[in-house]
């Protein structure tokens, strides 16, 4: 392998981490709060790229208007799921409020399928994200560049938020303790329905990015990359964003660079990625930077 | 006692319909089952008209009258094999014509299979149909034959002297074209240079296609279906490859241009060998299309109309060269097959029963799809 094939196999790895890392941080947030497993998270993904390609087929809006207004509603959409399916779930068993996770995820899969049809869509680009630009011997798109800068910053703000604000003081309070938080004057549902505004957003803004990378639109296509980014985010310890961003990222890079070096293994990269995976965790069983928490009763 | 007389009866009644079975002696009777309702009706409809148009051309056979009796199975599974057995028992019909979709006919096969009837598949692509049937045979190929179709197409039309596969191991029909596509390639003196996996579901394709690429391949088979095979063939526009990309069937579908836009733009796939707009037409098939226009303006001829069409014809060619309308009879016509023309093109039927003929092959030239030519693979 020459120098320029491994740059852009690099360049291939961070782009697919970089939006699993995006996936990731919805998953470990919404866990590292309510202990829950959001599975409709992987269908809030699909929403978000499909309600741009709506806005720009059916309103006609520009590109980047189309964009916002797209993660906007679904951070709508992700807080209006917290308060009909999770909110009401809140003191029942933990069981009870993971089925109805896997019940809105599949109710959002086929209203999607209902609505959306099954057949495939194309995805509009803008045409600055599509010419390719050589550096030498590699031939870098503008994209492979932009979604691994756009997920930075969505990090870099979501880590301003978490640790510099006072919403931000109030997850991480809720994450340590619940009842206290209560006690102590925090609005707990309120912060509860911003974290999963801000998740939605997230995962809006990955679904986003994923259409603009792999230009087709499906209602299950945020099943594949939400399970995988599931995985990362346990992998890298759940319930840290950073873990999150480590875990997703080096998920893009065993995947990618699996193929790269092991042409042979292609087909069975998942599996590989998994058992890697697997062992990783049966050495550090909380995941890479995961904190052993007492279990609540 | 009673238990005896209820044998009895059900031995008087086998024997029964063992006598009337004979008579008739006058009239050939052909039996059809499609799908003409449900899910599938499509795709049967256009294929009885085929048969029915057959059927007005050549309505006898050695001074006898072919008489046809079409069964609906409605597109299921049970129906399927309901309609063949009563096309055997009620209608006593000497052949079968049927069926499009490869699961109803392997179910109306099952039942033809047992009581020794020749049945004649349209459109039932998968292998196992006719795999260990003895009176089960088809008109259409089998899917991973266009494999060997595309190889023959890239070594001798497009001059590729290597290639390179991608292939989806979590699906048969990949797999299977992939196989058919190498050992063609292989034995024309062509070179495979590099084969890839990936597994259906996956969106990523970057490290296959640059591994690919290190191999400067002159041409790249994806048996894919359409939705990855664009994905597929932007990630290798936007990677910067050089080589040519061909498919299967299973790329038919309009969406593959809106999908992948100019990507696809010269990308080539085997099909059916029948299309109204080919160019290089059969005296058959140019007979047909006429006759077909004429009978339905307005309304382009399709394969499957055209392989409902062969079905019938083929059928008549091995009565006729058997000198009898006689099941087992036809059954070993049919076996023998070789070198007959149908709209389809010239089919000669092999060991397993299956169809050998000229595979389509399509290219998007345009934006659009264009019929570019039949090609005999190189098996």
């Amino acid at each position: 392998m020459n120098l320029a094939t491994f740059i852009q196999h690099f360049l291939n790895s961070l782009t697919l981490g970089s939006l699993y890392a995006l996936i990731a941080i919805g998953y470990t947030m919404v866990y590292g709060i309510l202990r829950l497993i959001n599975f409709a998270h992987s269908e809030i993904f699909m929403l978000g790229a499909y309600l741009v390609f709506w806005g720009i087929t059916l309103f006609h809006l520009p590109w980047p208007v189309a964009m916002v207004a797209s993660i906007i509603l679904v951070a709508g959409i992700g807080i209006l799921v917290d308060r009909i399916a999770y909110r009401p779930l809140r003191d029942a068993p933990r069981i009870s409020a993971l089925i109805s996770a896997i019940g809105v995820s599949f109710f959002l899969q086929n209203v999607a399928i209902v609505f959306f049809q099954a057949i495939p869509r194309q995805v509009y680009r803008p045409a600055w994200l599509e010419n390719p630009m050589l550096w030498g011997d590699v031939r870098v798109l503008p994209l492979t560049l932009f979604v691994p800068l756009l997920s930075l910053f969505l990090m870099l703000a979501l880590v301003y938020i978490v640790y510099h604000t006072k919403a931000g003081l109030g997850m991480r309070a809720i994450s340590k303790d619940i009842e206290t938080s209560y006690l102590m004057g925090v609005s707990v549902n309120k912060v509860i329905a911003l974290t999963f505004g801000i998740g939605s957003a997230l995962a809006a803004a990955s679904g986003i990015m994923w259409a603009l990378r792999y230009p087709q639109l499906q209602p299950i296509m945020g099943a594949i990359p939400g399970f995988k980014a599931f995985i990362a985010a346990v992998f890298g310890g759940i319930g840290s964003i950073q873990g999150a961003v480590i875990g997703g990222v080096a998920l893009g890079f065993i995947e990618i660079m699996t193929v790269a070096f092991f042409p042979d293994l292609a087909g069975y990269r998942d599996a590989f990625a998994f058992v890697l995976l697997i062992g990783i965790l049966l050495v550090k069983p909380t995941g890479l930077l995961g904190v052993k928490t007492e279990d609540k009763v | 006692m009673k238990r005896l007389v209820v044998l009895s009866l059900v031995l008087a009644m086998v024997c029964g319909f063992a006598g009337m079975s004979v008579a008739a002696d006058d009239t050939v009777r052909i039996g059809v089952f499609l799908p003409l309702t449900g899910q599938n009706a499509f795709g049967g409809q256009l294929e009885l008209e085929g048969v029915q148009m057959a059927h007005k051309e050549m309505g006898e056979i050695m001074g006898k009258k072919v008489e046809l009796f079409v069964v609906d199975n409605k597109s299921d599974k049970v129906e399927s094999a309901n309609a063949v057995k009563r096309l055997i028992e009620k209608e006593k019909v000497q052949a079968i014509i049927g069926t499009y979709g490869s699961s109803l006919a392997m179910a109306g096969g099952e039942v033809s299979e047992k009581a020794g009837i020749p049945q004649v598949g349209t459109s039932c692509t998968n292998p196992l149909v006719t795999q260990g049937k003895k009176y089960i045979f088809r008109v259409c190929f089998i899917d991973p034959f266009q494999g060997a179709g595309a190889a023959t197409y890239a070594f001798k039309d497009l001059g590729a002297k290597k290639a390179a596969l991608l292939i989806d191991v979590a699906n048969d029909y990949s797999v299977g074209l992939a196989n058919f596509f190498k050992k063609s390639f292989n034995k024309m003196g062509g070179e495979i240079v590099a084969t890839l996996n990936y597994q259906s579901g996956d969106q990523d394709f970057t490290a296959q296609l640059q591994e690919i690429m290190s191999k400067e391949p002159d041409v790249l088979f994806i048996p894919s279906y359409f939705a990855e095979g664009a994905i597929i063939m932007k990630q290798a526009k936007e990677l910067g490859s050089k080589f040519k990309i061909m498919g299967g069937d299973a790329m038919d579908n309009p969406e593959i241009t809106a999908i992948g836009g100019d990507a696809v733009e010269g990308f080539m796939h085997t099909t059916f060998p029948y299309d109204p707009s080919m160019p290089d037409m059969n005296p058959v098939a140019k007979k047909f299309t006429a006759d077909w226009n004429k009978a339905n303006p307005g309304k382009d001829p399709n394969v499957n109309a055209a392989l409902g069409y062969d079905a019938y014809m083929i059928i008549m060619d091995a009565i006729k060269r058997a000198g009898s309308a006689e099941p087992q009879a036809i059954t070993d016509a049919l076996a023998a097959t070789k070198g007959f023309v149908g709209v389809t093109g010239t089919t000669t039927i092999n060991e397993t029963h299956d169809a050998e003929k000229p595979v389509g092959l399509v290219m998007i030239k345009g934006g659009k799809k264009t019929y570019v030519g039949s090609i005999t693979p190189e098996l």
